[in-house]
């Protein structure tokens, strides 16, 4: 209980943070807020990596949800002529409808052939949509998408038009607004049966499957939370962009959102938060050094592996007590 | 028609070195080696410096492209998977590792090679007219050379002592070590002859389709698609894999639109592994 309550001081003292002091301190920065709106979306997006990481799956598909829950999104706003705001919804809903359907089968594979079968399809997806000639554009993919509208109910306008306001700003408190949504998600995921159910799919799934849990059931919710945060992410991305190609998600970013997840620590639902912001505002500070930027993430993956297997938030303050446990952590994960 | 089954039968004798290369460092150390393509690049590379810029005939490139390889395997095994896998046992490590790896070969790639294209003109020429199908010369030779290196490659693990001792590695590894075969030793040399398979395929194929820095993680890609179709770890299961997949490509781009190909094989790997998860040969969960 302590645990729990010293975890919701930790999320509302963000949530303030961010909510209030970032906004303040960078408001006169347009730059600095899109910076931390992209790192937000990415993590929305890593988040739902890290989710299957819960179900003992390596899930290198994520570019793939992105990409449809992208392409969605650009498709109800351009050709449609829906609000963004039912866009959006609609497109974590399509991206987990196809989580689904596609989980059905590739679930059932375990260890490197989910992986295998996963980075497959970041690569399939990418082709479908650049065949998918007139409704996705191929490979020019779809520019000019408007920016959020007005969203009003019973006359009470809750949300301005994006083009009357801050734009930079607008995107910013939609990105923290998902990201801490997102969070909050996830985390009541973990805390509820839900979560210990996922936790003993990761750490033996015949013996739960014994305890008569319906495994592949719980497999398809995480897949389809997992799914569902991608095409968030790749809606919203797609609106702040104002535009979405085929190439906007590759398999290069489904290893980076796991690398994400393990910079910051697999063991923490702000792991992918920490490792999404930590490195997308690096690389800006470092600007010069965008062109070693793949050389950079190659030897971070590598020394994380190397030197900090359970991530930065694993580092404790010096006491054998936290670094114990934290060991230990690794060989009840282990799957 | 006939075309296509040539064309075809090239490109999957060449797959199936990068097949073989990866299967054997998976069935040996269960890592998936997401370097696999950047190495066939890599080998393209070497190839194309030894043979243009060094000006040396192109069976010696071939040779420095395999060593070239086996040594950036055994680096790569040494110093940092053997590391990592006697401290951790879980399966995201070694894999993160593996993309670590993959990532950092490729951004080396760009920095020693630059981002051009390269390729190399044919060694020989001249050209076969088999049953209506023209086969040039230097694509026979590729295939020769491919051909004669899997037999040796499946004559060394069944005959030799080396083989012998992989093979017995791959299927129980605390057996094996109980016998007294060294692992240590012999996982490195394992992951020496995938690394120089996919070396001499690189050096191979470079002769038929150009290399750039970019295009390892597709060719990973199809390495992948070719051991899920056969099985992961198994030596046959590369083989049919890689000439399935070689033939697929080979008749696709002949008849409709390159990327619809792969999508087409995309679509129809997911519905196969739907039906049969461990592919054609393997155990079920490797």
């Amino acid at each position: 209980m302590n645990d729990t309550k010293s975890k919701l001081l930790a999320y509302v003292a963000f949530a303030v943070l961010y909510l209030v002091v970032v906004p303040l301190v960078f408001s006169g920065s347009p730059y600095a807020l899109g910076v931390f709106s992209m790192s937000a979306a990415l993590s929305v997006i890593a988040l739902g990596v890290w989710v299957t990481f819960t179900i003992g799956r390596i899930n290198l598909g994520q570019a793939a949800f992105a990409l449809i829950g992208g392409f969605v999104a650009a498709i109800c706003i351009t050709r449609l002529g829906l609000s963004f705001w039912i866009a959006l919804p609609v497109a974590g809903l399509v991206s987990a409808g196809v989580g689904v359907l596609l989980g059905l089968g590739i679930l059932r594979l375990r260890g490197v052939y989910f992986a295998m079968i996963t980075i497959s399809l970041s690569e399939a997806v990418r082709l479908a949509i650049l065949n998918g000639g007139s409704l996705t554009g191929g490979a020019t993919g779809i520019t000019g998408i408007p920016v959020p509208g007005e969203l009003s109910l019973f006359g009470l306008v809750l949300i301005p038009d994006f083009a009357s306001v801050n734009t930079h700003r607008a995107f910013y408190f939609l990105s923290a607004f998902l990201l801490l949504a997102s969070i909050l998600l996830v985390w009541r995921l973990m805390a509820s049966r839900l979560g210990r159910v996922f936790a003993s799919l990761q750490q033996g799934q015949e013996l739960s499957q014994s305890l008569g849990i319906n495994i592949t059931k719980y497999r398809l919710i995480a897949f389809s939370v997992s799914c569902f945060l991608g095409g968030i992410g790749g809606a919203f991305f797609a609106a702040m962009q104002q535009s979405i190609y085929p190439g906007s998600f590759v398999v290069a970013d489904s290893i980076s959102f796991t690398l994400y997840c393990f910079l910051g620590g697999l063991a923490y639902v702000a792991g992918p938060i920490v490792g999404a912001f930590l490195l997308t505002i690096a690389f800006q500070l470092l600007h010069e050094f965008q062109q070693y930027q793949q050389l950079v993430y190659a030897l971070l993956m590598i020394g994380i592996m190397m030197w900090l297997p359970n991530g930065l938030l694993s580092l404790r303050l010096p006491t054998f007590g936290g670094r114990g446990s934290a060991s230990r952590e690794v060989t009840r994960n282990e799957a | 028609m006939e075309q296509a089954l040539v064309n075809g039968l090239v490109l999957g004798m060449n797959y199936a070195l990068i097949a073989l290369g990866l299967t054997m460092i998976f069935s040996l150390m269960n890592v998936l080696n997401f370097a696999h393509g950047q190495m066939y690049v890599l080998g393209g590379f070497i190839t194309y410096y030894v043979c243009t810029s060094l000006g040396l005939p192109y069976f010696v490139a071939i040779l420095a492209s395999i060593a070239g390889l086996a040594v950036v395997g055994l680096v790569f095994e040494l110093f940092l998977f053997r590391p990592v896998l006697q401290r951790s046992a879980r399966e995201e490590s070694s894999m993160l590792l593996a993309a670590g790896t993959a990532t950092l070969l490729e951004s080396l790639i760009l920095l020693f090679f630059g981002e051009k294209q390269r390729g190399i003109p044919p060694v020989v020429s001249g050209v076969f007219e088999v049953g209506g199908a023209f086969i040039p010369a230097s694509r026979a030779l590729v295939f020769v050379i491919a051909l004669a290196s899997i037999i040796a490659f499946m004559l060394f693990m069944r005959y030799t002592r080396p083989g012998r001792a992989l093979r017995a590695i791959a299927q129980d590894r605390e057996v094996t070590a109980l016998q007294g075969v060294n692992i240590q030793r012999y996982s490195a040399l394992g992951f020496m002859i995938g690394a120089g398979l996919a070396g001499l395929a690189g050096s191979l194929l470079i002769t038929v389709l150009s290399v750039n820095s970019g295009m390892g993680t597709s060719i990973s890609v199809k390495a992948f698609i070719m051991v899920m179709l056969g099985g992961a770890g198994v030596i046959p299961g590369a083989i049919i894999g890689a000439f399935v997949l070689g033939l697929a490509e080979a008749f696709g781009y002949a008849f409709i639109p390159s990327s619809m190909t792969y999508l087409i094989i995309f679509v129809g790997l997911i519905v196969f592994l739907i039906i049969r998860p461990q592919g054609v040969m393997g155990k079920p969960w490797g």
